[in-house]
């Protein structure tokens, strides 16, 4: 079940550039943030955690990825492409009127979506529900969720955290997308929710905080998960917001680049950084 | 998408999106009322309150993604003596707060001013969770509540003057595109509680608000063409409702449409059937969102796609006209 590093990075890089090309082609939406969970969802869907069939994707005993930061939606439909449950064409319909993938993610729309999600703060407890269904069902399902870091001042998480904490749901694993920016600014500036893996932790949840945009580790934090008994896992990503254009980020003069896709003057330029791999 | 803009087109001349001349208002009136303070929940630069967070750092507080606390934290500086002014997009500040906003505003009858921005279909490829389509709805439910759904960029800044000075909670609906110009700030007369006569006419009148005034306005022109003299209101505040301009449309013109960018259900329809119904019943035709839910797209190809075009007024026209002759 062990897939080569080599080959997660470039099905990494793929994702990347589908994103940026996808997001500057629907001339609106959400790059990087979309781009600093790359590593995380890459992982879950091509290194060997998510057992989710694209020909069966409505398989009641799949696991469960939900992403909870939706307008990161360019991530997910990326890998989903990738999975072979839609056209790879299909990416340049994001966000025009009748295509499947709207700029929030739509369960009713399209299969692989486990959550309609865009309304920040909701996906955790959706997902504490899958757990709890999968418990009742034995099933063996696991459920993985994606909050953002800015997402963390809904108090509905930590409802969500208490409920989970108290079901000891070790079926379940939260990952923050730790990426130190949201829509107004540095996620350290507007609302500080330090230490995360403390508040975690105090709510009954194993915690681990670890580089998110380096892929071993990311693999190393979701094998550890697995294999924990008796409580829900929380995955401290660290990220960088823009993960793969950061230089070109740095010269545009903003490390946030909230909601906005990249200009097409500069898509090339951005696909070559992704390409050389630099961070 | 913060700082970009899109437009809606027509053959009016545009102005400013409301959220725009909402957030200048705010930032140019925050040196007359002296007690203002705002509350963000992290959109500050797509609601445009961070033009007043920028001129008064002290009055402005963004307590991050959290629109229950960020409502709660209002009545509290409320309560206090302040006017506070929360603002989020529309579907998040009357959907995630609404038991806040019934206790601790309505309810105590605190002096809280709700700005919705990103209100209906018009703000595009964003989609359906972050499309308010049901705030006014939700607003008007909140006993106590006055509701401003203003048209263009100079009743969107003339509205939010007089919801500072209104004692009390207020909803303010507006927008993320750019609109056409229905008034000029020199002509401008704005009284909450009071519909604006955009125009005179005998056979009809349409009833519209927000975006959907321009549309109706176009719709009386192409009705004019074929000899059908059509009276024009533009309905702002929906609650409470001008019971008087109600009469006279009803009881002058014996025929209404309502057109609103917002669901059938609990909007200006609504308020305006149950009010005529117990005045004067005459023939109703509504345009608005029906029961579902918006999606993706341009704001023009949604607008098309959803019917908020004059077209499908002048249509409504035509049938409530038949109705009233039958
Ligand atoms: C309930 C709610 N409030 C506000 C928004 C508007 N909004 C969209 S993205 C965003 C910032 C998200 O920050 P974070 O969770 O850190 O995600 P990132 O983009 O950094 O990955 C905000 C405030 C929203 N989508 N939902
Ligand atoms: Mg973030």
């Amino acid at each position: 079940m062990s897939v080569p590093i080599d080959q997660l990075h470039a099905i990494a890089k793929e994702l990347r550039k589908d994103i940026l090309r996808m997001t500057t082609e629907a001339g609106s939406g959400h790059p990087s943030s979309s781009m600093s969970a790359v590593e995380v969802v890459t992982a879950l869907y091509f290194g060997g955690f998510l057992n989710f069939d694209a020909k069966n994707p409505k398989d009641p005993n799949r696991d469960r990825f939900i992403l909870s930061k939706g307008h990161a939606a360019p991530v997910l439909y990326a890998a989903l492409a990738h999975k072979g449950l839609f056209p790879h064409e299909e990416l340049m319909t994001l966000r025009k009127l009748g295509s499947r993938l709207e700029g929030h993610p739509n369960m009713l729309r399209l299969g692989g979506i486990e959550a309609s999600t865009g309304s920040l703060g909701q996906g955790l407890s959706m997902g504490v529900g899958y757990a709890l269904a999968a418990r009742l069902s034995q099933n063996g399902s696991q459920t993985y969720v994606m909050t953002g870091d800015g997402e963390l001042g809904q108090g509905q998480i930590w409802e969500a955290a208490a409920s989970a904490g108290k079901y000891g749901l070790d079926n379940l694993t939260c990952i923050v997308d730790r990426n130190g920016f949201q829509q107004t600014g540095s996620a350290f500036d507007v609302l500080n929710m330090d230490p995360i893996d403390g508040k975690f932790a105090a709510f009954g949840w194993s915690t681990q905080v670890i580089n998110g945009n380096d892929q071993q580790e990311v693999i190393d934090a979701l094998n550890r998960a697995r294999s924990n008994k008796g409580r829900p896992n929380c995955i401290v990503s660290l990220t960088k917001k823009g993960f793969g254009m950061l230089n070109l980020m740095t010269k545009l003069n903003d490390q946030n680049f909230h909601g906005k896709p990249m200009p097409a003057k500069y898509l090339e330029e951005a696909i070559a950084e992704v390409e050389a791999g630099l961070a | 998408m913060a700082g970009a803009s899109s437009s809606v087109k027509s053959s009016r001349p545009l102005g400013k999106a409301t959220r725009d001349a909402f957030g200048r208002a705010l930032e140019s009136l925050g040196e007359s009322f002296g007690s203002l303070v705002v509350v963000d929940a992290d959109v500050g630069n797509s609601t445009r309150t961070e033009w007043f967070g920028h001129k008064y750092p002290d009055r402005f507080f963004n307590v991050g993604i959290a629109e229950s606390n960020q409502v709660g934290v209002a009545a509290g500086l409320a309560a206090a003596g302040y006017t506070a002014l929360v603002s989020s997009f529309a579907a998040f500040i009357t959907c995630n707060a609404y038991d806040q906003l019934r206790m601790s505003v309505a309810y105590p009858k605190l002096n809280v001013k709700v700005v919705g921005s990103h209100a209906g279909i018009s703000i595009g490829e964003d989609g359906a969770s972050q499309m308010g389509i049901e705030d006014v709805s939700l607003a008007c439910s909140l006993p106590g509540f006055v509701v401003v759904v203003p048209a263009d960029e100079a009743s969107a800044k003339a509205a939010t003057a007089a919801m500072l000075a209104h004692q009390g909670p207020v909803y303010l609906r507006v927008g993320r595109p750019d609109v056409p110009k229905v008034y000029s700030d020199e002509t401008i007369h704005f009284e909450l509680g009071k519909a604006n006569t955009l125009q005179q006419g005998t056979d009809l009148t349409i009833i519209a608000n927000g975006l959907m005034v321009g549309p109706a306005l176009d719709a009386a022109e192409a009705l004019a063409a074929e000899g059908i003299s059509v009276r024009v209101l533009d309905m702002h505040t929906v609650k409470p409702i001008d019971r008087d301009a109600l009469k006279a449309a009803a009881e002058e013109t014996g025929a209404i449409v309502v057109a609103e960018e917002h669901l059938a259900h609990g909007g200006l329809g609504s308020v305006v059937a149950m009010n005529v119904a117990e005045i004067k019943p005459v023939p109703i035709r509504y345009v608005n969102l029906g029961d579902q839910f918006g999606e993706s797209g341009t704001p023009e190809a949604l607008i098309e796609a959803f019917g908020l075009t004059s077209t499908n007024v002048a249509a409504a026209a035509r049938s409530v006209l038949a109705a009233k002759r039958a």
